[in-house]
């Protein structure tokens, strides 16, 4: 198990000239450059900004998921870039949760395992009970049993948010959780997700298209062409 | 209808064609299914044909004539003799029979063939040193003799020794290096010996009833009509035993053996076009799959069922001929490739070269393979509704129409048919059908069974991260468990049965024979010797026990008057002679089972007794009238008793036991059976030798040896059959494993993203890959047991015992192919950075 040290100044998450440039068929494409951002323990944060900008790729690279090619990638005072691939698993098993819009569920488990799935790893003996709370939690304890491919859009992404919230971690990471739901469905989930969050007293970094989604974070941070285009906001009344 | 027919065909062409523009990536292993397993029967039947050829072209040759007249124990009558001449241009007289060939303290079992001047009629007799074969059957003060290197060699011989056949001195003049009709009489317990057949004449090597065949090679005019003259010789000759056979089939036992082998074969290439039929299901199901959103849409756009159809079931036509013709090219390009080597390897002559009925017979199983298993995923295509375009799984479960299961029975009941039709062994294809259908719904249950097993103990796995995965994996949506139990639990149940029958046999012969079967086999004592004979062995410390009866051979010819033929059908008692003996008291540990034995000294009308089983086969009842071809005379015998008889002890056991005065006038000799310790077995024969040199003795141990040889080339050919079973199941994990590779690999991400380490994935794809080999193992284990049973106790009826080895062997390798198939597609899921997998789903 990891054991980061928290930085004197509360930053939980700190990036200095982070980059990610991946090379594909049609050669080498920017997609970040230089970001410099800090987080800190509590804050809710948006990311956000029209699609290529790198949103999610920023949020990729917060979660270990993607690799910075470039600059320094730090959370929880551990350094990122300096991780094996298993170590950045062992990193999030004990330290995040992640929502992907597209739920991300695996199809050949139930519900009630797909929660309980990061509790296991993490090795609680009492995974499958602390699943069960947290899909009752999330008003799927009656749907415990059922595969992802019996359930809706919504009900599939409350049982993302349950298993990326079951291990109690300390970062939450939100990918357009909403994206793939209706107004509904979608308005629903991000009261869940802000309501684990509350009670939980997690990080929550989102990237989200939804102007009252982001009106909803402590801060927005807008990004263009791969880069910060402006100073983050800090609305007021921000924790911290 | 007659409008639409054209407009659909024509639009669900250009579908297709339109589709199968991406390339042939996702049906690799469709077309590498079908391909194999039409190359493996392709090349199994472009053999068969060589070897067929080979032998109608030396047919003659290895007869040793156009034609041949054989008999046994007697030379053909002056009558007989003269039709021949009648016919022939030309007539050759051989004598062959069994005897001892002694040099030194050397006794070894061989086979003597008596040759006239006029032999060979066809083809030359090779010699070493080179010589005219008359020079060396000359001789010089002795007689003269050729022998097999192989009988030299064992004699340790030279040439110009004396050596003594049947107490008889020759002069071992040279090498039999080879004779045109070596084949011909068929199954053979010793290597040759030729010799003059004006020899006979001045040794006693041919006494009143030693066991001989005589045989007579004709040459017939240009043009003969074989067939009118073999009608003409059965009517003529049907009841004094002469036996016919032509160039048309020169060595019917070779013939006979390379149809039935052929046909063995064909039926495990059968099982793995089977297997091979799993994978091109399996590939056709994932490929579908992948279109249900295009045929939505296509269905959105109005295309109809018709439409959908065609346009599907022509591109896995047009990818199935591929595989087609890929195999024939394969199966017709293999055999002429190795035909050097086979050639050298196989005792028979053949031909290589291109067979078009051996490969349209794989074509057209090729072909009603591919229909039948891509079938049932084609009509289940037609389910698809346009709403799915807006839903995540596809079609429901529902059986197809109820015209296309009429289609499908008739698909596979054609496949049966055609296969029992071409293989010339329908009742054993039919078995074997059934038994590949009983397979597969065997692996077909046992696949549901693991699977709800896994999904039982999914719940029990709690807090085992690596076995709750794999279980799920084995037991969720979309779970791979169905093809690979189906294609390697049908392969290894093939090399199961194969391997558990073959073992079996060979624990039969090797084991369970020698133990109840006596050491030697001693015939042609003359009735003068027996006393003598009898006080020899049974004087010895180490002979624990020695039977003895009298022996003719004689042809049953006629049932209550009627051929016999006729009336009992083709049964194994009635093609050619068999022993026949005689007694006047009931025999020693002998039980009648109807009947009643005769009077002791009963010298009334001729009485017999026949064995129960075969009695029972030839249909035969108390009081029914034999007639039976002894030495040219036929005797009609009352059938007063049914005895127990048996064969599998390679003890003495007659067919036929008649009462003492009907035969004893007859010229006879006797035969023993002598049970004596291992040790003593070679002193034993030396000393008979000495003191009974016309006595040939028959060495068990030895015959049980060649034959346990051959069954080993039948079981080394058939294991290979097998194996081309299994690498198609191997070919069908591949495909079950590469079709499953993306969502592996979205499972790798998605445990990654929760935390988990990339040995953890690992160990989970592991465990589900050897817990589904394990379970194909075992249900194939199974299979193979029932298999191997039912053909041990039901066609050899012999005994049977698991052989453990084999057994976990069988279930070891199926784990091991698995878990191979499994991990070598388990690398690039691992490897994979999880946000690559998981953003491509956004």
């Amino acid at each position: 198990m990891t054991k980061p040290t928290t930085p004197p100044d509360d930053v939980l998450i700190q990036l200095r000239g982070a980059a990610l440039s991946l090379s594909g068929n049609a050669g080498q494409v920017e997609i970040l450059r230089g970001i410099d951002l800090d987080v800190r323990r509590g804050e809710t944060l948006g990311l956000i900004g029209p699609s290529g900008s790198g949103k999610s790729s920023l949020l990729m690279l917060l979660g270990g998921l993607e690799r910075a090619t470039g600059g320094k990638v730090s959370v929880l005072g551990q350094d990122l870039t300096s991780l094996s691939e298993d170590a950045l698993a062992r990193f999030r098993r004990d330290h995040m949760g992640v929502v992907f819009q597209s739920f991300h569920l695996i199809p050949t488990m139930t519900a009630l395992e797909n929660v309980a799935t990061p509790l296991e790893l993490a090795g609680h003996a009492d995974a499958f009970e602390r699943a069960a709370e947290e899909l009752e939690q999330v008003g799927l304890g009656h749907r415990a049993g059922h595969y992802p491919s019996q359930l809706s859009g919504g009900e599939q992404q409350r049982v993302a948010l349950a298993r990326a919230a079951a291990p109690r971690p300390e970062i939450l990471l939100a990918d357009e959780p909403t994206g793939n739901l209706d107004e509904a469905n979608g308005s629903a989930i991000m009261d869940l997700l802000f309501g684990l969050r509350d009670r939980h007293g997690a990080t929550l970094v989102m990237v989200t298209h939804a102007p009252d989604l982001a009106a909803r974070c402590d801060r927005t941070v807008p990004l263009r062409d791969g880069q910060i285009a402006q100073p983050a906001s800090v609305p007021a009344g921000a924790s911290a | 209808m007659s409008q639409h027919q054209p407009r659909a065909l024509g639009l669900a062409t250009r579908f297709a064609a339109r589709e199968l523009r991406a390339g042939l990536s996702g049906f690799r292993i469709l077309i590498a299914c079908l391909a194999l397993g039409v190359a493996a029967i392709a090349a199994i039947g472009s053999v068969r044909g060589a070897i067929e050829a080979g032998l109608a072209r030396e047919g003659a040759a290895m007869l040793g004539g156009d034609a041949e007249l054989s008999l046994t124990y007697r030379f053909a009558d002056a009558a007989e003799r003269a039709w021949m001449e009648e016919q022939a241009t030309a007539v050759s007289e051989i004598a062959e029979f069994r005897s001892m060939a002694v040099l030194g303290g050397d006794r070894v079992l061989t086979q003597v063939k008596a040759v006239d001047a006029a032999y060979p009629l066809i083809g030359d007799v090779t010699l070493s040193p080179a010589m005219p074969l008359s020079q060396a059957l000359a001789g010089d003060d002795l007689p003269g003799t050729v022998m097999a290197p192989a009988l030299i060699a064992r004699l340790d011989a030279e040439i110009g020794d004396t050596v003594e056949i049947g107490g008889s001195p020759f002069r071992l003049m040279a090498a039999l290096e080879s004779e045109p009709d070596a084949n011909a009489s068929g199954f053979s317990l010793g290597p040759r010996t030729l010799l003059s057949r004006a020899a006979l004449e001045d040794t006693p090597l041919l006494a009143p009833g030693t066991l001989f065949d005589s045989r007579y090679r004709l040459t017939l005019p240009p043009g003969s009509d074989l067939a009118a003259l073999e009608t003409e010789a059965e009517a003529r000759f049907s009841d004094s035993g002469i036996r016919w056979r032509d160039a048309r089939n020169g060595a019917p036992g070779i013939q006979t053996f390379v149809e039935r082998l052929s046909a063995f074969l064909v039926l495990v290439g059968l099982a793995g076009l089977a297997v091979g039929g799993v994978g091109v299901s399996a590939a056709v199901r994932a490929y579908l799959a992948g279109k249900i959103g295009i045929i939505a849409t296509l269905k959105t756009l109005g295309a109809s069922r018709r439409v959908i159809f065609l346009t599907y079931g022509l591109q896995i036509g047009a990818l199935s001929l591929i595989g087609i013709v890929l195999g024939l090219i394969l199966g017709a390009l293999l055999p002429l490739m190795v035909a050097p080597l086979l050639s050298a390897l196989l005792p028979v002559p053949a031909d290589f070269g291109l067979y078009p009925a051996a490969l349209a017979e794989a074509a057209l199983y090729g072909a009603l393979t591919a229909a039948l298993f891509t079938l049932w995923p084609l009509a289940r295509v037609e389910e698809i509704r346009a709403a799915q375009l807006f839903r995540d799984h596809g079609a429901g479960r529902a059986l197809p129409r109820p015209g296309f299961l009429v289609l499908l029975a008739l698909l596979a009941a054609g496949l049966a048919g055609s296969a029992a039709l071409l293989s010339g062994a329908a009742t054993l294809t039919l078995w074997a059908f059934a038994g590949i259908l009983a397979a597969l719904l065997l692996l077909a249950l046992a696949a549901r069974a693991l699977r709800a097993t896994a999904a039982r103990l999914t719940r029990l796995s709690r807090g085992r991260p690596a076995w709750r995965w794999s279980l799920s994996a084995i037991s969720g949506p979309g779970t791979e468990v169905l093809p690979v139990i189906l294609s390697l639990g049908l392969g290894l149940s093939v090399l199961a049965s194969v391997g558990q029958i073959d073992g079996n046999m060979r624990a039969a012969i090797a084991e369970e024979l020698p133990t109840r079967a006596p050491s030697f086999f001693a015939v042609d004592i003359q009735p003068d010797q027996v006393p003598a004979f009898l006080e020899r062995t049974e004087g010895d410390e180490a002979v624990s026990r020695v039977d003895r009866a009298p022996m003719l051979r004689g042809v049953i010819t006629r049932i209550n008057g009627e051929p016999a033929r006729e009336v009992a059908g083709d049964h194994w008692v009635l093609r050619g002679d068999r022993g026949v003996s005689y007694a006047d008291a009931l025999p020693e540990n002998t039980t009648v089972t109807a009947g009643s034995w005769w009077d002791e000294g009963y010298s009334g009308a001729p009485q017999v007794s026949v064995s129960a089983e075969e009695g029972a086969e030839l249909g035969l009842t108390l009081g029914d009238m034999l007639t039976v071809n002894i030495l040219g005379r036929d005797i009609e015998a009352e059938v007063t008793s049914f005895r127990e008889v048996d064969f599998s002890t390679a003890g003495m056991g007659f067919i036929l036991v008649m009462n003492q005065a009907a035969l004893a006038g007859a010229p006879h000799s006797w035969i023993a059976t002598i049970y004596a310790e291992r040790a003593a077995e070679a002193p034993l024969l030396r000393d008979l030798g000495r003191d009974f040199p016309n006595v040939t003795a028959i060495s068990v141990r030895e015959a049980i040896a060649l034959v346990t040889d051959l069954l080993g080339s039948i079981a080394a050919a058939t294991s290979w059959g097998a194996a081309i079973t299994l690498v198609t199941g191997f070919l069908v994990l591949i495909g079950a494993a590469l079709s499953g590779e993306r969502a592996r690999a979205y499972e790798a991400a998605v445990l990654k993203s929760l935390g988990a380490s990339r040995a953890r994935i690992l160990g989970s794809f592991a465990l589900r890959a050897a817990l589904m080999g394990a379970g194909a193992g075992l249900v194939a284990l199974l299979a193979g047991i029932l298999g191997a049973w039912a053909i041990c106790h039901f066609v050899l009826e012999t005994s049977y015992a698991v052989i453990w080895p084999n057994a976990l062997a069988v279930v070891a390798g199926g784990l091991a192919l698995n878990l191979a198939a499994g991990l070598i597609f388990a690398w690039r899921p691992l490897s994979v950075r999880p946000a690559q997998v998981l953003r491509a789903q956004d």
